[in-house]
């Protein structure tokens, strides 16, 4: 609670600031909140991944972005008042969608009960690792994390073909 | 950064054991949490710590820029190749129990192949995200 109390209040700050050096900061705050959140909900793989990706590399990314860009956020053109009216009604969708949703940590969760016990069974037995996350991830959702590593690759080759500096012969200068 | 001592000692001793913490990471990800994507990023961050302390063509000098880009390129090849590799071998795609007499023993040669594939990926592009900006960055501050 004291966790998602602070996340909030690093969110309304993100929201509120227009330094865009402590946005990205407090970007990297965000994220360790969110890995400790995870860290308590016993995710330690996804929390691990957080802590590296969000709170690590992308501020460095988003440090290297702002050293090309300015310092300070523009002013924005136009009232907030219809963007706000419409992440508040998205907003009040969600939770009224996770009203459906079973009980936090219900056993009988669909969720606990399609594939789950299965993994839980018979992982260590089929595959002979511990970590039942990376049992799941590697072996038996072994296309998923294949294309998820095509996503990273392509998101490389992206910002490859994006920033690369192509040098082209001036007219008149070559063939 | 170049001309802080602390930093350069400091940083010096600490990149030896990021980048141990990574395959550490890595290869224990069978027993505890981490796993590829977990293990190159943090291998990636050491050699941007690198670069940030040492300057970017010192960093480019360690891990250059040709072999950065066939990382990225290697790690996925990597890993639709063990799927390939289980084709061969007589499974569906990405079957790991053939890779070895014992199925059990081939699972983990599979995981560990496609986990290898993971990490090569991430921390190629990781890297090579990173050298772009910083070049970029380096470029306009020269044009300035």
């Amino acid at each position: 609670m004291v966790l998602l109390a602070m996340l909030a209040v690093v969110t309304v700050a993100i929201a509120l600031l227009r330094n865009l050096f402590a946005v990205v900061i407090l970007g990297g705050v965000y994220s360790f909140l969110m890995a400790t959140v995870l860290v308590a909900l016993d995710a330690v793989d996804v929390a691990m991944t957080e802590a590296s990706v969000g709170a690590g590399i992308s501020t460095v990314l988003f440090l290297g972005a702002l050293h090309l860009s300015k310092r300070e956020e523009m002013k924005p053109l136009h009232k907030p008042l219809l963007p706000l009216l419409v992440v508040a009604a998205t907003g009040a969708v969600l939770v009224y969608g996770t009203l459906g949703l079973p009980a936090f940590s219900d056993p009988d969760a669909p969720i606990h009960q399609h594939v789950a016990p299965r993994y839980i069974k018979d992982a260590p037995r089929e595959t002979g690792v511990p970590n039942i996350v990376t049992a799941v991830l590697a072996s038996y959702r072994g296309y998923d994390t294949l294309g998820e590593t095509t996503v990273v690759f392509t998101a490389g080759i992206g910002v490859i073909a994006l920033l690369r500096r192509v040098r082209r012969r001036k007219p008149g200068g070559g063939a | 950064m170049k001309d802080y001592l602390v930093l350069r000692v400091i940083a010096k001793m600490m990149i030896a054991f990021m980048l141990l913490f990574a395959f550490y990471v890595q290869f224990h990800g069978d027993f505890g949490p981490g796993g590829g994507f977990q293990a190159g990023v943090i291998a990636a961050a050491a050699i941007v710590f690198y670069a940030i302390i040492y300057g970017l063509p010192a960093a480019r000098a360690v891990v250059p820029d040709r072999l950065v880009e066939t990382m990225i390129a290697l790690g996925v090849l990597l890993y639709a190749g063990v799927g390939v590799a289980g084709l061969l071998l007589g499974g569906n795609y990405l079957d790991y129990f053939v890779l070895h007499a014992n199925p059990v023993e081939g699972q983990h040669r599979g995981i560990f192949w496609v986990e290898a594939g993971v990490l090569i990926t991430v921390a190629g592009v990781m890297l090579k995200i990173f050298y772009m900006f910083a070049a970029k960055a380096d470029n306009t501050e020269d044009g300035a």
